[in-house]
Protein backbone atom coordinates (compact mmCIF):
# COMPACT_ATOMS: atom_id res chain seq x y z
CA UNK A 1 0.00 0.00 0.00
CA UNK A 2 2.80 2.37 1.10
CA UNK A 3 4.81 1.62 -2.15
CA UNK A 4 1.58 2.24 -4.39
CA UNK A 5 1.27 5.64 -2.97
CA UNK A 6 5.12 5.99 -3.18
CA UNK A 7 4.55 5.31 -6.97
CA UNK A 8 1.65 7.36 -7.68
CA UNK A 9 3.63 10.53 -6.04
CA UNK A 10 6.68 9.35 -8.29
CA UNK A 11 4.40 9.78 -11.00
CA UNK A 12 2.55 12.92 -10.24
CA UNK A 13 6.17 14.67 -9.48
CA UNK A 14 7.21 13.27 -13.13
CA UNK A 15 3.98 14.72 -14.53
CA UNK A 16 4.80 18.06 -13.53
CA UNK A 17 8.45 17.67 -14.40
CA UNK A 18 7.42 16.97 -18.37
CA UNK A 19 4.84 19.62 -18.18
CA UNK A 20 6.89 22.38 -16.44
CA UNK A 21 8.47 24.42 -19.07
CA UNK A 22 4.22 24.41 -21.10
CA UNK A 23 3.25 24.96 -17.08
CA UNK A 24 5.53 27.76 -16.92
CA UNK A 25 4.79 29.37 -19.52
CA UNK A 26 0.98 29.09 -18.96
CA UNK A 27 1.32 30.98 -15.97
CA UNK A 28 3.72 33.67 -16.86
CA UNK A 29 2.92 34.55 -20.46
CA UNK A 30 -0.89 33.32 -21.06
CA UNK A 31 -2.76 33.12 -18.52
CA UNK A 32 -2.30 37.01 -17.39
CA UNK A 33 -3.48 38.05 -21.08
CA UNK A 34 -6.37 35.31 -20.88
CA UNK A 35 -7.82 37.40 -17.82
CA UNK A 36 -6.68 40.87 -18.57
CA UNK A 37 -8.48 40.55 -21.77
CA UNK A 38 -11.88 39.59 -19.33
CA UNK A 39 -11.19 42.58 -17.07
CA UNK A 40 -11.61 44.96 -20.03
CA UNK A 41 -14.49 43.44 -21.52
CA UNK A 42 -16.22 44.71 -17.97
CA UNK A 43 -13.83 48.00 -17.57
CA UNK A 44 -14.12 51.21 -19.61
CA UNK A 45 -10.42 51.62 -20.85
CA UNK A 46 -8.88 55.01 -21.64
CA UNK A 47 -5.64 56.04 -22.70
CA UNK A 48 -3.54 58.38 -20.45
CA UNK A 49 -0.18 59.61 -20.30
CA UNK A 50 0.10 57.34 -17.06
CA UNK A 51 -0.45 54.67 -19.44
CA UNK A 52 -3.54 52.62 -19.41
CA UNK A 53 -6.75 53.32 -16.64
CA UNK A 54 -9.85 51.04 -16.28
CA UNK A 55 -13.05 51.81 -14.98
CA UNK A 56 -15.33 49.26 -13.93
CA UNK A 57 -18.14 49.07 -15.70
CA UNK A 58 -19.63 45.84 -15.49
CA UNK A 59 -22.06 43.85 -18.36
CA UNK A 60 -22.50 47.08 -20.03
CA UNK A 61 -20.56 46.21 -23.29
CA UNK A 62 -22.04 42.79 -23.31
CA UNK A 63 -25.83 44.33 -23.04
CA UNK A 64 -24.85 46.85 -26.06
CA UNK A 65 -23.53 44.04 -28.13
CA UNK A 66 -27.00 42.35 -27.98
CA UNK A 67 -29.37 45.02 -27.84
CA UNK A 68 -27.69 48.27 -29.60
CA UNK A 69 -25.27 46.48 -32.35
CA UNK A 70 -26.76 46.00 -35.71
CA UNK A 71 -24.03 43.79 -36.89
CA UNK A 72 -22.53 42.23 -34.32
CA UNK A 73 -25.67 39.01 -34.34
CA UNK A 74 -25.71 38.80 -37.62
CA UNK A 75 -21.60 38.08 -37.91
CA UNK A 76 -21.42 35.87 -34.75
CA UNK A 77 -24.98 34.02 -35.73
CA UNK A 78 -23.13 33.29 -39.13
CA UNK A 79 -19.66 32.22 -38.21
CA UNK A 80 -21.70 29.97 -35.42
CA UNK A 81 -23.43 28.36 -38.43
CA UNK A 82 -20.12 28.39 -40.34
CA UNK A 83 -18.32 26.35 -37.84
CA UNK A 84 -21.28 24.03 -37.12
CA UNK A 85 -22.08 23.10 -40.37
CA UNK A 86 -18.90 22.64 -41.90
CA UNK A 87 -17.15 20.98 -38.74
CA UNK A 88 -19.49 17.54 -39.79
CA UNK A 89 -18.74 17.73 -43.00
CA UNK A 90 -15.12 18.23 -42.84
CA UNK A 91 -14.67 15.59 -40.18
CA UNK A 92 -16.40 12.76 -42.50
CA UNK A 93 -15.35 14.10 -45.80
CA UNK A 94 -11.77 13.53 -44.71
CA UNK A 95 -11.86 10.64 -43.28
CA UNK A 96 -13.30 9.41 -45.64
CA UNK A 97 -10.49 10.90 -48.45
CA UNK A 98 -8.30 8.97 -45.54
CA UNK A 99 -9.91 5.95 -46.20
CA UNK A 100 -9.10 5.94 -49.49
CA UNK A 101 -5.59 7.32 -49.21
CA UNK A 102 -5.13 4.34 -46.94
CA UNK A 103 -6.02 1.92 -49.64
CA UNK A 104 -3.52 0.38 -51.90
CA UNK A 105 -3.24 1.73 -55.48
CA UNK A 106 -0.66 2.86 -57.74
CA UNK A 107 0.31 6.64 -57.45
CA UNK A 108 -0.40 6.87 -53.93
CA UNK A 109 2.17 8.46 -53.21
CA UNK A 110 1.27 11.29 -55.18
CA UNK A 111 -1.76 11.55 -54.44
CA UNK A 112 -1.26 11.73 -50.72
CA UNK A 113 1.47 14.66 -51.39
CA UNK A 114 -1.65 16.11 -53.14
CA UNK A 115 -4.11 15.81 -50.17
CA UNK A 116 -1.44 17.20 -47.96
CA UNK A 117 -1.22 19.84 -49.67
CA UNK A 118 -3.20 22.15 -48.38
CA UNK A 119 -1.57 22.14 -44.77
CA UNK A 120 1.02 24.75 -46.06
CA UNK A 121 -1.56 26.70 -47.42
CA UNK A 122 -4.46 26.94 -45.76
CA UNK A 123 -2.86 29.28 -43.29
CA UNK A 124 -1.40 31.78 -45.42
CA UNK A 125 -1.65 34.44 -48.25
CA UNK A 126 -2.92 31.71 -50.72
CA UNK A 127 -6.11 30.84 -48.50
CA UNK A 128 -6.91 34.90 -48.29
CA UNK A 129 -6.86 35.32 -51.90
CA UNK A 130 -8.97 32.33 -52.45
CA UNK A 131 -11.29 33.30 -49.64
CA UNK A 132 -11.45 36.85 -51.13
CA UNK A 133 -12.12 35.85 -54.76
CA UNK A 134 -15.02 33.59 -54.00
CA UNK A 135 -13.33 30.20 -54.22
CA UNK A 136 -16.29 28.09 -54.72
CA UNK A 137 -16.03 29.54 -58.21
CA UNK A 138 -13.93 27.01 -59.16
CA UNK A 139 -16.47 24.56 -59.12
CA UNK A 140 -19.15 26.29 -59.91
CA UNK A 141 -22.45 24.52 -58.10
CA UNK A 142 -25.01 26.04 -59.63
CA UNK A 143 -24.88 24.46 -62.72
CA UNK A 144 -24.90 21.06 -62.67
CA UNK A 145 -28.42 19.84 -62.34
CA UNK A 146 -28.13 18.00 -59.03
CA UNK A 147 -27.85 21.82 -57.46
CA UNK A 148 -31.58 22.93 -58.90
CA UNK A 149 -32.69 19.26 -57.50
CA UNK A 150 -31.83 20.28 -54.19
CA UNK A 151 -33.14 23.95 -54.42
CA UNK A 152 -36.36 22.05 -55.17
CA UNK A 153 -36.70 20.45 -52.07
CA UNK A 154 -38.36 21.49 -48.58
CA UNK A 155 -35.43 23.80 -46.48
CA UNK A 156 -35.01 21.63 -43.55
CA UNK A 157 -33.09 19.77 -45.87
CA UNK A 158 -31.98 21.85 -49.09
CA UNK A 159 -30.45 24.58 -46.78
CA UNK A 160 -28.00 22.11 -45.22
CA UNK A 161 -27.21 20.86 -48.75
CA UNK A 162 -27.02 23.74 -50.66
CA UNK A 163 -24.71 25.36 -48.00
CA UNK A 164 -22.38 22.57 -48.50
CA UNK A 165 -22.44 23.11 -52.49
CA UNK A 166 -21.76 26.64 -52.18
CA UNK A 167 -18.90 25.90 -49.50
CA UNK A 168 -17.05 22.97 -50.78
CA UNK A 169 -14.25 24.36 -52.41
CA UNK A 170 -13.42 26.02 -48.58
CA UNK A 171 -14.54 22.98 -46.70
CA UNK A 172 -12.30 20.65 -48.80
CA UNK A 173 -9.38 22.98 -48.11
CA UNK A 174 -10.13 23.15 -44.44
CA UNK A 175 -9.67 19.12 -44.62
CA UNK A 176 -5.78 18.67 -45.08
CA UNK A 177 -4.48 18.60 -41.70
CA UNK A 178 -7.61 16.09 -40.91
CA UNK A 179 -6.90 14.12 -43.50
CA UNK A 180 -3.10 14.15 -42.00
CA UNK A 181 -3.68 12.96 -38.87
CA UNK A 182 -6.40 10.33 -40.00
CA UNK A 183 -3.71 8.75 -42.38
CA UNK A 184 -1.36 8.91 -39.68
CA UNK A 185 -3.57 6.59 -37.74
CA UNK A 186 -5.13 4.60 -39.99
CA UNK A 187 -1.31 3.27 -40.90
CA UNK A 188 -1.06 2.16 -37.63
CA UNK A 189 -3.40 -0.75 -38.33
CA UNK A 190 -1.03 -3.36 -39.08
CA UNK A 191 -2.59 -5.64 -41.82
CA UNK A 192 -2.17 -8.76 -40.24
CA UNK A 193 -5.46 -7.19 -38.30
CA UNK A 194 -7.35 -7.05 -42.02
CA UNK A 195 -5.96 -10.42 -42.82
CA UNK A 196 -7.87 -12.05 -39.52
CA UNK A 197 -10.75 -10.14 -40.39
CA UNK A 198 -10.79 -11.56 -43.94
CA UNK A 199 -10.05 -15.21 -42.76
CA UNK A 200 -13.15 -14.77 -40.29
CA UNK A 201 -15.49 -13.64 -43.40
CA UNK A 202 -15.68 -9.98 -42.45
CA UNK A 203 -16.82 -7.70 -45.52
CA UNK A 204 -15.26 -4.45 -46.11
CA UNK A 205 -18.76 -2.87 -44.46
CA UNK A 206 -17.67 -4.68 -41.61
CA UNK A 207 -14.04 -4.29 -41.18
CA UNK A 208 -14.97 -0.23 -41.67
CA UNK A 209 -17.50 -0.46 -38.44
CA UNK A 210 -16.20 -2.80 -35.75
CA UNK A 211 -12.52 -2.11 -36.91
CA UNK A 212 -11.82 1.08 -38.36
CA UNK A 213 -14.36 2.86 -36.43
CA UNK A 214 -13.34 1.72 -32.96
CA UNK A 215 -9.36 2.62 -33.43
CA UNK A 216 -10.02 5.74 -35.54
CA UNK A 217 -12.46 7.15 -32.35
CA UNK A 218 -9.94 9.57 -30.32
CA UNK A 219 -8.64 10.59 -33.52
CA UNK A 220 -11.85 11.74 -34.61
CA UNK A 221 -12.31 13.60 -31.17
CA UNK A 222 -9.17 15.29 -31.90
CA UNK A 223 -10.21 16.47 -35.35
CA UNK A 224 -13.01 17.36 -34.11
CA UNK A 225 -11.21 19.78 -31.33
CA UNK A 226 -9.02 20.55 -34.06
CA UNK A 227 -11.59 21.73 -36.43
CA UNK A 228 -13.71 23.99 -34.51
CA UNK A 229 -10.71 25.35 -33.00
CA UNK A 230 -9.58 26.50 -36.91
CA UNK A 231 -12.41 27.22 -37.86
CA UNK A 232 -13.26 29.52 -35.44
CA UNK A 233 -9.64 31.58 -35.38
CA UNK A 234 -9.55 31.69 -38.59
CA UNK A 235 -8.75 35.67 -39.19
CA UNK A 236 -11.05 35.86 -41.96
CA UNK A 237 -14.70 34.73 -40.75
CA UNK A 238 -17.19 37.18 -40.18
CA UNK A 239 -16.71 37.42 -36.23
CA UNK A 240 -13.12 37.68 -36.13
CA UNK A 241 -13.18 40.56 -38.44
CA UNK A 242 -16.02 42.17 -37.11
CA UNK A 243 -13.88 41.86 -33.69
CA UNK A 244 -10.96 43.23 -35.27
CA UNK A 245 -12.34 46.10 -36.99
CA UNK A 246 -14.04 47.78 -34.11
CA UNK A 247 -10.86 47.39 -31.83
CA UNK A 248 -10.13 50.66 -31.50
CA UNK A 249 -13.53 52.28 -31.22
CA UNK A 250 -13.45 55.79 -29.49
CA UNK A 251 -14.96 55.65 -26.12
CA UNK A 252 -15.30 51.81 -26.23
CA UNK A 253 -11.71 51.03 -27.27
CA UNK A 254 -10.42 46.91 -26.25
CA UNK A 255 -13.03 46.38 -23.81
CA UNK A 256 -15.97 46.64 -26.28
CA UNK A 257 -14.14 43.81 -28.74
CA UNK A 258 -13.06 41.96 -25.63
CA UNK A 259 -16.55 41.44 -24.69
CA UNK A 260 -17.44 40.09 -28.08
CA UNK A 261 -14.96 37.88 -27.99
CA UNK A 262 -15.99 36.55 -24.84
CA UNK A 263 -19.56 35.62 -26.49
CA UNK A 264 -17.91 34.35 -29.16
CA UNK A 265 -16.00 32.11 -27.01
CA UNK A 266 -19.00 31.22 -25.18
CA UNK A 267 -20.75 30.34 -28.13
CA UNK A 268 -17.61 28.32 -29.21
CA UNK A 269 -17.34 26.34 -25.88
CA UNK A 270 -20.79 25.27 -26.13
CA UNK A 271 -20.07 23.79 -29.55
CA UNK A 272 -17.53 22.25 -28.23
CA UNK A 273 -19.45 20.70 -25.70
CA UNK A 274 -21.64 19.99 -27.61
CA UNK A 275 -19.32 17.75 -30.16
CA UNK A 276 -17.95 16.17 -26.83
CA UNK A 277 -20.92 14.93 -25.71
CA UNK A 278 -21.95 13.71 -29.00
CA UNK A 279 -19.12 11.71 -29.31
CA UNK A 280 -19.17 10.50 -25.93
CA UNK A 281 -22.63 9.05 -26.42
CA UNK A 282 -21.69 7.52 -29.37
CA UNK A 283 -18.18 5.69 -27.80
CA UNK A 284 -20.65 4.56 -24.87
CA UNK A 285 -22.95 2.79 -27.30
CA UNK A 286 -20.69 1.45 -29.27
CA UNK A 287 -19.15 -0.27 -25.77
CA UNK A 288 -22.64 -0.98 -24.76
CA UNK A 289 -22.75 -3.43 -28.19
CA UNK A 290 -19.51 -4.89 -27.46
CA UNK B 1 -2.54 -28.90 -42.07
CA UNK B 2 -3.47 -25.64 -40.38
CA UNK B 3 -0.67 -23.97 -41.81
CA UNK B 4 -2.49 -25.16 -45.81
CA UNK B 5 -5.84 -24.04 -44.44
CA UNK B 6 -3.91 -20.33 -43.46
CA UNK B 7 -2.59 -19.96 -47.06
CA UNK B 8 -5.26 -21.47 -49.17
CA UNK B 9 -7.77 -18.74 -46.82
CA UNK B 10 -5.17 -15.93 -47.79
CA UNK B 11 -4.91 -16.69 -51.34
CA UNK B 12 -8.58 -16.49 -51.59
CA UNK B 13 -8.33 -13.34 -49.85
CA UNK B 14 -5.96 -11.90 -51.95
CA UNK B 15 -7.85 -12.85 -54.95
CA UNK B 16 -10.66 -11.57 -53.44
CA UNK B 17 -8.97 -8.03 -52.42
CA UNK B 18 -7.56 -8.11 -56.63
CA UNK B 19 -11.28 -8.72 -58.23
CA UNK B 20 -12.59 -5.53 -55.62
CA UNK B 21 -9.78 -3.82 -57.09
CA UNK B 22 -10.44 -2.99 -60.66
CA UNK B 23 -13.99 -1.94 -60.26
CA UNK B 24 -13.73 0.06 -57.33
CA UNK B 25 -9.94 1.46 -58.67
CA UNK B 26 -11.73 3.24 -61.36
CA UNK B 27 -14.09 4.87 -58.56
CA UNK B 28 -10.83 5.89 -56.81
CA UNK B 29 -8.94 7.51 -58.65
CA UNK B 30 -11.98 9.09 -60.40
CA UNK B 31 -12.65 10.87 -56.99
CA UNK B 32 -9.66 11.35 -55.90
CA UNK B 33 -8.95 13.42 -59.68
CA UNK B 34 -11.76 15.28 -59.05
CA UNK B 35 -11.14 16.09 -55.43
CA UNK B 36 -7.49 16.63 -56.13
CA UNK B 37 -8.01 19.28 -58.65
CA UNK B 38 -9.63 21.45 -55.70
CA UNK B 39 -6.44 21.33 -54.11
CA UNK B 40 -3.68 22.16 -57.28
CA UNK B 41 -6.41 24.41 -59.54
CA UNK B 42 -5.56 27.66 -57.12
CA UNK B 43 -1.73 26.95 -57.02
CA UNK B 44 -1.66 25.98 -60.77
CA UNK B 45 -3.29 29.61 -61.58
CA UNK B 46 -1.13 31.32 -59.41
CA UNK B 47 2.24 29.82 -60.84
CA UNK B 48 0.49 30.27 -64.85
CA UNK B 49 -0.87 33.62 -64.20
CA UNK B 50 2.85 35.12 -62.73
CA UNK B 51 4.20 34.01 -65.73
CA UNK B 52 2.26 36.11 -68.13
CA UNK B 53 3.22 39.38 -69.60
CA UNK B 54 1.15 42.44 -69.78
CA UNK B 55 -0.05 41.26 -72.78
CA UNK B 56 -1.28 37.82 -71.98
CA UNK B 57 -3.16 38.60 -69.13
CA UNK B 58 -5.14 40.70 -71.12
CA UNK B 59 -5.93 38.56 -73.97
CA UNK B 60 -9.05 36.79 -73.59
CA UNK B 61 -7.75 33.74 -75.63
CA UNK B 62 -4.90 33.13 -73.37
CA UNK B 63 -6.02 31.20 -70.28
CA UNK B 64 -3.86 28.50 -69.38
CA UNK B 65 -0.30 28.68 -71.77
CA UNK B 66 1.24 31.90 -72.04
CA UNK B 67 2.45 32.86 -74.94
CA UNK B 68 6.43 33.03 -73.56
CA UNK B 69 8.12 31.87 -70.14
CA UNK B 70 8.28 35.27 -69.12
CA UNK B 71 9.98 36.02 -65.48
CA UNK B 72 10.19 39.52 -65.74
CA UNK B 73 6.88 40.08 -62.79
CA UNK B 74 9.91 37.87 -60.75
CA UNK B 75 12.48 39.66 -61.28
CA UNK B 76 10.63 42.77 -60.00
CA UNK B 77 8.87 40.90 -57.32
CA UNK B 78 12.27 39.39 -55.64
CA UNK B 79 12.97 43.43 -55.79
CA UNK B 80 9.95 44.35 -54.36
CA UNK B 81 10.04 41.65 -51.67
CA UNK B 82 13.68 42.06 -50.85
CA UNK B 83 13.75 38.37 -51.03
CA UNK B 84 17.70 37.62 -50.08
CA UNK B 85 17.18 39.35 -46.68
CA UNK B 86 13.74 38.21 -45.78
CA UNK B 87 13.51 34.81 -46.85
CA UNK B 88 16.72 34.60 -44.72
CA UNK B 89 14.79 36.29 -41.23
CA UNK B 90 11.84 34.18 -42.40
CA UNK B 91 13.87 31.28 -42.43
CA UNK B 92 15.73 31.57 -39.17
CA UNK B 93 12.51 32.63 -37.30
CA UNK B 94 10.43 30.05 -38.03
CA UNK B 95 13.10 27.54 -37.72
CA UNK B 96 13.85 28.55 -34.35
CA UNK B 97 10.46 29.06 -33.25
CA UNK B 98 9.31 25.89 -34.42
CA UNK B 99 12.14 23.70 -32.84
CA UNK B 100 11.16 25.29 -29.84
CA UNK B 101 7.74 24.75 -30.08
CA UNK B 102 7.59 20.82 -31.12
CA UNK B 103 10.07 20.23 -28.08
CA UNK B 104 7.79 22.20 -25.58
CA UNK B 105 4.98 20.89 -26.53
CA UNK B 106 5.75 17.28 -27.08
CA UNK B 107 7.31 17.81 -23.49
CA UNK B 108 3.35 18.53 -22.41
CA UNK B 109 1.85 16.42 -24.71
CA UNK B 110 3.89 13.54 -23.11
CA UNK B 111 2.66 14.76 -19.44
CA UNK B 112 -0.87 14.64 -20.18
CA UNK B 113 -0.69 11.58 -22.03
CA UNK B 114 1.37 9.30 -19.76
CA UNK B 115 0.54 10.92 -16.44
CA UNK B 116 -1.29 10.79 -13.51
CA UNK B 117 -1.02 13.62 -11.27
CA UNK B 118 -3.01 16.23 -9.78
CA UNK B 119 -5.07 19.26 -11.81
CA UNK B 120 -4.33 17.51 -14.98
CA UNK B 121 -7.91 18.09 -16.05
CA UNK B 122 -8.35 21.71 -15.21
CA UNK B 123 -4.79 22.29 -16.78
CA UNK B 124 -6.33 20.85 -19.70
CA UNK B 125 -9.78 22.59 -19.96
CA UNK B 126 -7.52 25.90 -19.02
CA UNK B 127 -5.43 25.18 -22.40
CA UNK B 128 -8.35 24.85 -24.19
CA UNK B 129 -10.06 27.58 -22.99
CA UNK B 130 -6.87 30.05 -23.96
CA UNK B 131 -6.76 28.53 -26.98
CA UNK B 132 -10.70 29.63 -28.21
CA UNK B 133 -9.89 33.14 -26.91
CA UNK B 134 -9.75 34.59 -30.25
CA UNK B 135 -6.20 36.20 -30.46
CA UNK B 136 -7.41 39.62 -30.94
CA UNK B 137 -8.12 40.27 -27.68
CA UNK B 138 -5.29 38.95 -26.36
CA UNK B 139 -3.08 40.59 -28.42
CA UNK B 140 -3.32 43.61 -26.45
CA UNK B 141 -2.45 42.75 -23.16
CA UNK B 142 0.21 40.70 -24.74
CA UNK B 143 1.56 43.45 -26.00
CA UNK B 144 1.97 45.43 -22.09
CA UNK B 145 2.81 42.35 -20.93
CA UNK B 146 6.10 41.32 -23.40
CA UNK B 147 6.80 44.88 -23.11
CA UNK B 148 7.14 44.26 -19.18
CA UNK B 149 9.33 41.57 -19.52
CA UNK B 150 11.81 43.59 -22.30
CA UNK B 151 10.98 40.57 -25.19
CA UNK B 152 9.55 42.97 -27.55
CA UNK B 153 11.36 44.04 -31.18
CA UNK B 154 13.66 41.28 -30.71
CA UNK B 155 13.37 37.38 -31.87
CA UNK B 156 12.94 36.80 -28.50
CA UNK B 157 8.91 37.80 -29.06
CA UNK B 158 8.49 34.53 -31.23
CA UNK B 159 11.04 32.40 -29.28
CA UNK B 160 10.39 32.39 -25.60
CA UNK B 161 6.91 31.66 -25.72
CA UNK B 162 7.46 28.89 -28.49
CA UNK B 163 9.89 27.47 -25.47
CA UNK B 164 7.03 27.80 -22.80
CA UNK B 165 4.97 25.46 -24.78
CA UNK B 166 2.53 29.17 -25.59
CA UNK B 167 3.64 29.71 -29.21
CA UNK B 168 1.14 29.89 -32.04
CA UNK B 169 -1.75 27.34 -31.80
CA UNK B 170 0.55 25.13 -29.21
CA UNK B 171 -3.01 23.49 -28.38
CA UNK B 172 -2.98 21.47 -31.41
CA UNK B 173 0.38 20.51 -31.13
CA UNK B 174 -0.11 19.84 -27.17
CA UNK B 175 -3.30 17.28 -28.56
CA UNK B 176 -1.81 16.00 -31.62
CA UNK B 177 1.28 14.51 -28.90
CA UNK B 178 -0.81 13.65 -26.54
CA UNK B 179 -2.87 11.28 -28.75
CA UNK B 180 0.14 10.63 -30.36
CA UNK B 181 1.80 9.13 -27.02
CA UNK B 182 -1.48 7.97 -25.82
CA UNK B 183 -1.79 5.39 -29.25
CA UNK B 184 1.03 2.68 -28.11
CA UNK B 185 1.29 0.34 -25.39
CA UNK B 186 1.98 1.40 -21.71
CA UNK B 187 3.65 -1.86 -21.73
CA UNK B 188 6.78 0.09 -23.94
CA UNK B 189 6.95 2.15 -21.01
CA UNK B 190 7.09 -0.27 -18.11
CA UNK B 191 8.85 -2.37 -19.74
CA UNK B 192 12.17 0.18 -20.16
CA UNK B 193 11.12 1.02 -16.69
CA UNK B 194 11.99 -2.39 -14.66
CA UNK B 195 15.11 -2.42 -17.14
CA UNK B 196 15.93 0.26 -14.84
CA UNK B 197 15.75 3.13 -17.05
CA UNK B 198 14.09 6.94 -15.55
CA UNK B 199 11.58 8.55 -17.28
CA UNK B 200 13.06 11.15 -19.20
CA UNK B 201 15.30 8.31 -20.88
CA UNK B 202 11.74 6.16 -21.50
CA UNK B 203 10.68 9.57 -23.42
CA UNK B 204 13.99 10.00 -25.04
CA UNK B 205 13.98 6.00 -26.15
CA UNK B 206 10.94 4.91 -26.72
CA UNK B 207 8.02 7.58 -27.18
CA UNK B 208 10.22 9.90 -29.59
CA UNK B 209 11.30 7.19 -31.73
CA UNK B 210 8.18 5.27 -31.78
CA UNK B 211 5.75 8.57 -32.59
CA UNK B 212 8.44 9.90 -34.83
CA UNK B 213 5.88 10.66 -37.17
CA UNK B 214 3.95 12.88 -34.99
CA UNK B 215 7.59 14.85 -34.60
CA UNK B 216 7.59 15.48 -38.06
CA UNK B 217 3.83 16.72 -38.12
CA UNK B 218 4.57 18.81 -35.76
CA UNK B 219 7.16 20.69 -37.17
CA UNK B 220 6.31 21.10 -40.17
CA UNK B 221 2.33 22.55 -38.87
CA UNK B 222 4.88 24.67 -36.76
CA UNK B 223 7.02 25.99 -39.28
CA UNK B 224 4.00 26.93 -41.83
CA UNK B 225 2.10 28.79 -39.12
CA UNK B 226 5.32 30.73 -38.01
CA UNK B 227 6.10 31.22 -41.62
CA UNK B 228 2.53 32.43 -42.84
CA UNK B 229 1.40 34.46 -39.36
CA UNK B 230 2.15 38.13 -39.87
CA UNK B 231 -0.23 40.16 -37.87
CA UNK B 232 0.92 39.05 -33.89
CA UNK B 233 4.58 39.27 -35.11
CA UNK B 234 4.74 42.08 -36.75
CA UNK B 235 3.74 43.88 -33.57
CA UNK B 236 5.96 41.92 -31.27
CA UNK B 237 8.74 42.09 -33.42
CA UNK B 238 8.52 45.53 -34.21
CA UNK B 239 9.31 47.27 -37.80
CA UNK B 240 13.10 46.27 -38.18
CA UNK B 241 12.26 42.49 -38.45
CA UNK B 242 10.42 42.13 -41.82
CA UNK B 243 9.89 38.62 -42.91
CA UNK B 244 8.64 37.34 -46.50
CA UNK B 245 4.55 37.20 -45.71
CA UNK B 246 5.07 40.52 -44.25
CA UNK B 247 6.39 42.01 -47.19
CA UNK B 248 4.02 40.57 -49.18
CA UNK B 249 1.24 42.10 -47.16
CA UNK B 250 2.65 45.94 -48.04
CA UNK B 251 3.47 44.64 -51.59
CA UNK B 252 1.91 47.29 -53.66
CA UNK B 253 2.97 50.18 -51.24
CA UNK B 254 6.91 48.70 -51.38
CA UNK B 255 5.94 48.50 -55.45
CA UNK B 256 4.83 51.83 -56.14
CA UNK B 257 7.59 53.07 -54.27
CA UNK B 258 10.50 51.13 -56.14
CA UNK B 259 8.61 51.24 -59.38
CA UNK B 260 6.55 55.26 -59.68
CA UNK B 261 4.39 55.73 -61.99
CA UNK B 262 4.14 59.08 -61.66
CA UNK B 263 5.67 60.18 -65.29
CA UNK B 264 2.33 58.39 -66.51
CA UNK B 265 4.61 55.21 -68.14
CA UNK B 266 2.41 52.42 -68.84
CA UNK B 267 5.19 49.78 -68.55
CA UNK B 268 5.49 49.77 -64.70
CA UNK B 269 1.87 49.34 -63.89
CA UNK B 270 1.15 46.92 -61.03
CA UNK B 271 -0.68 43.91 -62.50
CA UNK B 272 -1.97 40.81 -61.04
CA UNK B 273 0.79 38.56 -62.43
CA UNK B 274 3.39 40.50 -60.55
CA UNK B 275 1.38 40.13 -57.18
CA UNK B 276 0.88 36.69 -58.09
CA UNK B 277 4.82 36.05 -58.93
CA UNK B 278 5.08 37.95 -55.56
CA UNK B 279 2.96 34.96 -53.64
CA UNK B 280 4.54 32.44 -54.95
CA UNK B 281 7.96 33.53 -54.20
CA UNK B 282 6.68 33.38 -50.38
CA UNK B 283 5.28 29.64 -50.40
CA UNK B 284 8.61 28.53 -52.22
CA UNK B 285 9.87 28.29 -49.32
CA UNK B 286 7.05 25.86 -47.82
CA UNK B 287 6.76 23.87 -50.94
CA UNK B 288 10.41 22.85 -50.76
CA UNK B 289 10.63 21.89 -47.22
CA UNK B 290 7.11 19.74 -47.88
CA UNK B 291 8.33 18.34 -50.75
CA UNK B 292 11.27 16.91 -48.11
CA UNK B 293 9.22 16.09 -45.46
CA UNK B 294 6.53 14.92 -47.36
CA UNK B 295 8.64 11.35 -47.30
CA UNK B 296 8.17 11.50 -43.70
CA UNK B 297 4.13 10.82 -43.55
CA UNK B 298 3.29 10.28 -46.80
CA UNK B 299 5.34 6.27 -46.88
CA UNK B 300 7.41 5.82 -44.09
CA UNK B 301 5.40 5.24 -41.38
CA UNK B 302 4.20 2.00 -41.98
CA UNK B 303 8.28 0.71 -42.77
CA UNK B 304 8.51 1.67 -39.06
CA UNK B 305 7.39 -1.93 -38.32
CA UNK B 306 5.56 -0.49 -34.92
CA UNK B 307 1.53 -0.91 -35.05
CA UNK B 308 0.58 0.26 -32.14
CA UNK B 309 -2.43 -1.45 -30.27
Amino acid sequence: MKKHIKRRTAEALSGYAFLAPWLIGLVFLSLFPFLYSFWISICSVSFTTNGIVTKLVGLKWYREAFTEDTTFLISLLDTVKFVAFSTPIIIVSSLIIALMLNSQFRFRGFFRAVFFFPVIITSGPVISELVVNRASAIINPERFPIYTFVEQLPAVISLPVLYIFDNIVIILWFSGVQILIYVSRLQKIGRPIYEAAAIDGASDWQVFWKILLPFIKPTIFLNAIYTIMELSSFSNNAINSEISSKMTLTGKAYSYSAAMSWIYFLAVVVLLLIIAVVLRARARRGDDEN
Amino acid sequence: MNTRLISETSARYSNKLKKLKISKKIVLYALLMALGYVYIYPVLYMIVSSLMTMDDLVNPTVTWVPTEFFLGNYRKAVRVLHFGESLFTSVFLAFVSSLLQTLSCSLAGYAFARHNFPGKKFYFALMIGIFLIPSQVMTVPKYLLFDTYKLLNSELALFVPAAFGQGIKSTIFVLIFYQAFRSYPQSFDEAAQLDGAGRLKVFLKIAVPVCLPAFVIAFLFSFVWYWNETYQSSLLLGSEIRTLPMRLNAFVQEYSRLYPTSDGSEINKINESIRMAGTILTIVPLLVLYSVLQKQFVEGIESSGITGE
